[in-house]
């Protein structure tokens, strides 16, 4: 079968790359495209390592066809600092000690950006429900919950 | 493995039709891609709907909402009508699995993938929602139970596909509402699950109900006891244990790892009387 | 030398502050490389097979199918690798032998277990190694199999090993069993001291084998060149120790493997040995590519971890004022298919928090069909801690007495005597029970089916070899190379160690993890023993450059070396010299470094003694759903004993990490097992870790009785905290509902089951 012949907007840039029709977007980004930022936890969409933003919307790559992102826009970690500039999430990560190992961080990252960008004034239980989908082993979550009510009061005083 | 992507009902109908060997369709893609993975499931075509308006849209019908089988979940909880109108349902939705899986994942694919354990399908059949079948002979309409047969097994036919159902309009002083159990807040296959549609007189007695359960047999049961146990009551203490009593008697489960027969069994009356609580304040209007 | 180095009698600057890790950037921005980020050019892609059988003998493997498909450079069965001596080497409670490691990495005459590496393939592709991995035939008898600890001991059971005696146990007995090994600890006179009880509890109790869980699947890349060197990215928790086990199982030379400390997504242990590395490096060795190796998660729980499961019954008995006069635990482990459960933990730690006269515990090493049991956070503690920590809650309440004060009146202070052998040697226990109960929430109110649990934990602390280099650079900025792979923020530990002790801002020093080539001989980052001995040899290291920088400045001032002090980053002269030069700092003296003697570099390496132990009090607050048999964490409280948290933020951190795992375990996590053998569960899904919605805040109680053999006073943090949980929330759930949990996981049915039962 003929790869398929995908073109898309990633991380803001115009991006082309031939897939299997059976590759998940988690195969390309990491081993074509060499972004291997998005993280493999499971490949089954359990623990969201693999977070990124398909058309705006917060999606597992790993559940995700490569050949389905034709014409899509794709956001991964990558792409979430402002050239040298941290996003307000990355340093209050740093800050808080969000971070042990760092292997969820990039899919942390990514769906607390996405929950930000959509209730800007999150609860702590908000926070907690909408990054179940994001396994962290390391820091019983609480600096993670942490790092993000901040982040989220910093974006609102800015 | 073909990966195609059409743009109608009728091309997929057409791809399906004339597949050889297996094809699937792809919905949200959060079962068939996790099956494939696993080798349980190598399709030889694959056709993706997400790209097919009709199976991605809501609109207003009839006073209720038609809505498209492969639309998203995520899409469905942002959409505040919906969430206003069908809360019962919404319960269901925003129990698909996490946030990045609601992204993907669909009422269609949910009820298509035919778990016994599926979240939406009890609230859907509680809230007596019409599924439309497209397939090579044109289309009909069916309620949600008899799509979901068995385990992993649909009543479509080779190269039908659901395309929408129907969320017919609620009535006045009406309420429903799903719960599941699991062991986690989140991140869980539903071990038991109760749905339960109910609508009150002006005096408060309820004169319709639907209930359903999940997880306690091969595919989501409509349980009538369970709704006679509620019709002519004021949904009171009394009704709400026959209730329970009627829930747990039609459950015929299995034990495996998510949950035994006697856990389940229990738990389903637990949740249908948890349900029914639920729809009845928000039948009332007090939830 | 390890303790040569006196605890400084100055007010600390920057050790106690909690900066941004100096490697955070890279990690929130997807650039740092973990083990499966790595690759080289003309790399293949590997793929293991593995038995589906949980017991089967392999009379035959075909590859011959696999290597003529297009594509595929390389195919290994267990044949490809050395035989290795049958022996237990290394110190009892570690012990390894290296003829049944061999096998657990590939599988020779038996698999063992569903899972087990049978053949692995190196291809073009990912796909294709797939594919050929399809295409080898293994001709398996299958055998009857046997998966729980009970059943393994029995006389009938099926053998994994025919030719298996249990060590430990005189005479030799004269036929084979599963059980391994049996140890024994004995303290006063047990008889006589249940006899001056006044009240006994004996319980038994039973725990599922529970997976590390980290959220990186086992990953390397390897290349092998023909002149026999080879090299290795890898993610584990010591790459000092996969070169050591790759190179004894592949009969290289150590210093012909080279490896590289991927940044590693989590360990808790269970990278602390190897599966894919040596697999890994063959593969390339034959195939004359490099070679990437990746897992998947079905593949890390199939056949990596997990940690032991258990049988355990204990009995305590107390005098009516409370003071424990006997105690006896039978600790049955897993081990799973090979030997090596941490059962001998178990012993040691079990009742090693309080004073107890007559002691008795023994320990049963019994293997089984399930994946070998791995080291995971205080290996064997919490197991035992669970139903040691439940039944002095039983005899607590029988006393009528609160858990805390039953607790502190049984505590092990200095001079305590040990089961285990030889006395306590450091306070800490105490301090850290009476700073939890004197947080406020302890005597808090709880409402309907709302309880609250009390249980200690007790950990070893780990000291050992381990090796820095400190280079000063000409701009007065100073690099610290180590050997300890960093899991959850050792270079920040070690960055603000450095600089302590030289005088300088944290931000001057760099501290990087350098290869096994290029550093010291380092042991794995486990035990909680980095910042306590990596850090004392970073210390030694620092010592040494001031004391060279002391020289260099001596030599400036044209003064005796003894004239010279440091201080607050600074030579000064002292004595009769004082107020004769400027003070020089670090900075001024590193810009002057080719004039008076050329490079300042200092290698120093520990084999550090003196660790102390590391102790956690914790209570949990639950509410018990007695419609459901869902266990809801209200609140919970964790104080630990760290001797000095040197990066406050991520002690916290890990007393955080541990005490959710430890929910984890006591709550839903287990795995589970189908009639034939095959592990039902090997997802995310299925085995249930907490997620983020499931706990609340932790709130964690940081306790400092300093380690006096420390240079700063370091115990170590990572494992005491995972000790307690299991047992205060069935501590909780007890006080809660009245219905004592004995068999983990505390999952919803089992819990709903008990209460219907009464």
């Amino acid at each position: 079968m003929a790869k398929h012949h995908v073109t898309t907007t990633l991380n803001g840039s115009p991006v082309e790359y031939l897939c299997e029709p059976h590759h998940t977007l988690l195969d390309v980004l990491r081993d074509d495209l060499n972004l291997t930022g998005t993280k493999e936890g499971c490949g089954s969409g359990d623990c969201g390592a693999c977070s990124v933003m398909l058309d705006g919307r917060l999606v597992c790559a790993c559940l995700t066809f490569a050949a389905e992102c034709n014409g899509r826009t794709i956001e991964t970690i990558e792409g979430m600092a402002n050239g040298t500039k941290l996003h307000p999430l990355q340093q209050k990560f740093l800050e808080h000690a969000a971070l042990q190992c760092g292997i969820c961080t990039p899919g942390m990252l990514i769906s607390a950006k996405a929950l930000l960008e959509k209730k800007p004034d999150p609860t702590e239980e908000e926070v907690r429900y909408w990054l179940a989908g994001n396994l962290c082993r390391c820091t019983g979550y609480n600096k993670i919950v942490e790092a993000v009510l901040d982040a989220a009061a910093e974006l609102r005083r800015a | 493995m073909r990966y195609e992507a059409p743009t109608t009902t009728e091309g997929a109908v057409a791809l399906l039709a004339a597949a050889n060997g297996t094809a699937k369709v792809l919905a949200g893609g959060t079962d068939l891609i996790v099956q494939m993975r696993s080798g349980r499931l190598a399709p030889d075509l694959v056709v993706d709907l997400k790209r097919i308006p009709a199976l991605t849209s809501i609109a207003a019908e009839n006073g209720g909402y038609r809505v498209g089988a492969a639309k998203a979940c995520m899409e469905l909880v942002e959409h505040e009508a919906f969430v206003r109108d069908c809360p019962g349902i919404t319960d269901a939705v925003k129990l698909i699995g996490s946030i990045q899986v609601k992204g993907r994942a669909s009422m269609g694919g949910n009820l298509c993938n035919a778990s016994p354990a599926a979240d939406s399908t009890p609230a859907l059949i509680a809230a007596r929602v019409t599924a439309r079948v497209v397939g090579p002979n044109g289309s009909r309409d069916v309620p949600v139970q008899e799509i979901a047969i068995g385990p992993g097994k649909t009543s479509l036919g080779k190269g039908e596909i659901l395309e929408s159902f129907l969320l017919p309009k609620r009535a006045a002083r009406s309420g429903d509402a799903y719960l599941r159990f699991t062991p986690r807040t989140e991140m869980d296959i539903a071990v038991v699950s109760a749905a339960v549609n109910l609508t009150l007189d002006e005096g408060g007695v309820c004169r319709d109900a639907c209930v359903s359960l999940g997880a306690v047999a091969e595919r989501a049961l409509v349980v009538p006891e369970a709704a006679a146990a509620l019709i002519g009551t004021k949904v009171d203490e009394v009704a709400l244990k026959a209730l329970a009593a009627a829930a747990s008697a039609a459950c015929r489960p299995i034990d495996d790892k998510r949950g035994t027969k006697a856990y389940r069994t229990k738990v389903a009356g637990v949740l249908a009387r948890r349900a029914a609580e639920i729809a009845l304040n928000r039948a009332k209007g007090t939830n | 030398m390890a303790n040569d180095v006196k605890f400084p009698e100055r007010e600390l600057k920057v050790i106690g502050t909690s900066p941004v890790r100096p490697d955070g950037v890279p990690k929130v921005t997807g650039r740092a490389q973990y083990g499966a980020d790595w690759t080289l050019p003309g790399m293949l892609w590997a793929k293991v097979l593995r038995s589906p059988h949980a017991h089967a003998r392999i009379r035959s493997i075909d590859t011959s199918a696999a290597e003529a498909l297009p594509g595929v450079k390389a195919v290994v069965t267990g044949k490809d690798f050395p035989e290795q001596k049958f022996d237990y080497v290394g110190p009892e409670r570690v012990a390894i032998n290296f003829w049944h490691f061999t096998r657990n990495v590939m599988a020779k005459e038996k698999a063992l277990f569903d899972g087990h590496p049978v053949a692995a393939v190196a291809a073009a592709t990912k796909d294709i190694a797939d594919e050929a991995l399809k295409l080898i035939k293994v001709d398996y008898e299958v055998l009857p199999h046997v998966i729980d600890v009970d059943e393994a001991m029995r006389p009938d059971a099926p053998l994994l090993f025919e030719d298996m005696k249990t060590r430990g146990v005189t005479p030799e007995p004269t036929t084979p069993s599963n059980i391994s090994k049996k140890i024994e600890f004995k303290l006063g006179d047990l008889d006589a001291g249940f006899k001056m009880a006044d009240e006994i509890v004996e319980m038994s109790y039973k725990t599922k084998p529970v997976h590390q869980g980290y959220i990186e699947p086992q990953s390397t890349l390897a290349r092998y060149d023909t002149d026999g060197q080879a090299e290795m990215w890898s993610s584990s928790q010591g790459h000092f120790v996969m070169r050591t086990f790759t190179a004894k199982l592949l009969g290289m030379r150590v210093a012909d493997l080279r490896v590289h400390a991927a940044e590693i997504g989590g360990g808790f242990g269970g990278k602390t040995i190897c599966y894919v590395e040596p697999i890994a490096v063959l593969l390339s060795k034959k195939a004359g590519h490099p070679v990437k190796l990746m897992t998947t998660r079905e593949e890390v729980f199939r056949a990596t971890g997990p940690t032991s499961g258990a049988s355990m019954t204990i009995k305590i008995g107390a005098t009516k004022d409370g003071k424990i006069v006997a105690a006896q635990g039978i600790y049955k482990y897993q081990a799973g298919a090979f030997p090596g459960s941490p059962v001998m933990n178990a012993c040691m730690c079990g009742f090693a928090p309080y004073d107890i006269p007559n002691a008795h515990a023994v320990g049963y090493d019994v293997v089984c069909n399930r994946p070998k049991a791995v080291a995971y956070r205080a290996p064997g503690s919490p197991i035992s801690a669970f139903a040691v920590e439940s039944t002095l809650d039983a005899l607590a309440s029988k006393l009528g007495l609160d858990p805390i004060d039953f607790r502190l009146k049984n505590i092990a202070r200095p001079g305590t005597q040990m089961l285990s052998g030889g006395k306590l040697a450091h306070a800490g226990f105490a301090e850290t029970l009476q700073a939890l109960q004197k947080h406020p929430a302890y005597k808090s109110k709880l409402g309907k089916n709302q309880g609250r649990g009390v249980a200690c934990g007790y950990w070893f602390n780990g000291g050992g070899e381990s090796s820095a280099t400190v280079h000063v650079n000409e701009d007065g900025t100073v690099v610290v190379s180590t050997g300890s792979p960093d899991i959850g923020g050792s270079r920040a530990s070690m960055a603000l160690m450095a600089a302590e002790t030289l005088g300088i801002d944290y931000e001057s020093v760099r501290p990087i993890i350098a290869d096994t080539n290029s550093v010291g001989y380092t042991q794995a980052t486990g035990g909680s023993r980095v910042t306590f001995a990596t850090g004392m040899t970073v210390i030694n290291a620092c010592n040494k450059v001031v004391d060279e920088l002391c020289a260099r400045a001596a030599k400036i001032w044209k003064i005796d070396r003894a004239d010279v002090i440091w201080e607050n980053g600074h030579a000064r002269p002292a004595g009769g010299r004082a107020g004769e030069f400027e003070p020089m700092s670090l900075k001024a003296i590193a810009a002057k470094r080719a004039a008076t003697g050329g490079p300042i570099t200092v290698s120093a390496s520990v084999n550090a003694e003196g660790q102390a132990p590391g102790f956690s009090a914790q209570f949990a607050d639950v509410e018990v759903d007695t419609d459901t048999g869902h266990v809801k964490i209200l609140r919970y409280v964790a104080a630990q004993d760290v001797g000095r948290a040197i990066h406050p933020a991520y002690v916290e951190g890990q007393i955080h990490g541990g005490v959710v795992q430890g929910i984890g375990w006591a709550l839903n996590e287990e795995y589970i097992y189908d009639k034939n053998g095959h592990l039902e569960n090997p997802g995310f899904l299925d085995y249930r870790i907490p997620v983020c919605s499931d706990v609340p805040m932790i709130e964690a109680i940081i306790v400092e009785v300093p380690n006096p053999v420390h240079p700063y006073g370091v115990k170590g943090v990572a494992e005491a905290n995972i000790v307690p949980p299991m047992a205060a929330i069935a501590n909780a759930i007890d006080k809660a509902t009245g219905t004592r949990l004995t068999d983990l996981p505390m999952s919803p049915p089992k819990v709903l089951a008990a209460l219907d039962a009464g």
